[in-house]
């Protein structure tokens, strides 16, 4: 019960909790304590305290990813403004191959392409992703899979 | 001198934020179909509202209100591919069809 999980979800609840709190009077938060420990409890009685729920193993590598997330969201966003602006969409619709081994993986790699500007993937079925991009350029990006090899590797963990 | 500096900055990335936000919707109205529009929609959850926040992040200084701000951005970034993804998914399984290219096997 008492395991890596359940103490990092408590954690990070109670750290979200004092954060929008502002109060720190000895009631308000021992309250606070109390009502995380209710969560975690919760959360263990229903089972949902999985890999998918607190994927503990994307840790050591998220804020690198993170980082390079966003650089990617930027230049994307320059890109998709150019396009909008100079009337040259030519949209395409197209199926890549994931090769992520958990859900929790293809989640993140699904979100990722889809908060990229340029690029949203429609469906998903096993590992074939179904892709729409704005132009042919941000087509070729998912398609050279350089996101797909990040995903996997932060899907490695260390 | 810093006062100064944080202000023009925080200027600076208000009025990125409003060329994101203006050029997405322009291209909400201006693009062809639904798919195409997700892509304007978007550029506005990420360069728009990252903009805005980022302004307001250097306007209030720092104290808890960087943190709520710093947790908006963080919840607009978990939750605007999820309703990307489901307005265009829901569009395909009712059989929209999007202009231009279709390039081998789809789904």
């Amino acid at each position: 019960m008492i395991n890596s999980k359940s103490i990092t979800l408590f954690l990070s609840l109670f750290g979200f909790w004092l954060l929008m709190s502002g109060h720190y009077t000895v009631l308000i938060t021992s309250l606070g304590v109390i009502s995380c420990l209710l969560c975690v409890y919760l959360t263990i009685k229903g089972n949902f305290l999985d890999n998918e729920t607190i994927p503990i193993y994307f840790f050591p590598r998220l804020i690198q990813y993170t980082i390079w997330l966003i650089k990617e969201i930027f230049i994307s966003n320059i890109t998709t403004a150019k396009v909008i602006l100079s009337k040259s969409e030519e949209p395409e619709l197209f199926s890549v191959k994931a090769t992520q081994k958990t859900n929790e993986g293809k989640v993140t790699y699904a979100n990722s392409i889809t908060l990229t500007p340029g690029t949203v993937t429609t469906q998903i079925k096993d590992n074939v992703f179904e892709v729409h991009a704005l132009t042919k350029e941000f087509g070729d990006d998912v398609r050279s899979s350089e996101m797909d090899r990040m995903v996997t590797w932060l899907e490695k963990g260390k | 001198m810093l006062d100064i500096s944080i202000e023009i900055i925080s200027i600076i990335s208000f009025v990125a934020g409003v060329f994101f936000i203006l050029t997405g919707s322009i291209g909400l109205i201006r693009l062809p179909d639904v798919f195409s529009r997700i892509h304007a929609a978007g550029m506005i959850d990420t360069a728009g509202a990252s903009f805005i926040i980022l302004g307001m992040i250097l306007q209030s200084g720092f104290s808890l209100i960087t943190a709520k701000l710093v947790f908006i951005g963080i919840f607009i970034f978990f939750t605007s591919p999820i309703t990307g993804h489901v307005t265009a998914n829901l569009a395909r399984k009712k059989g929209v069809n999007p202009v231009g290219k279709t390039k081998g096997k789809t789904l």
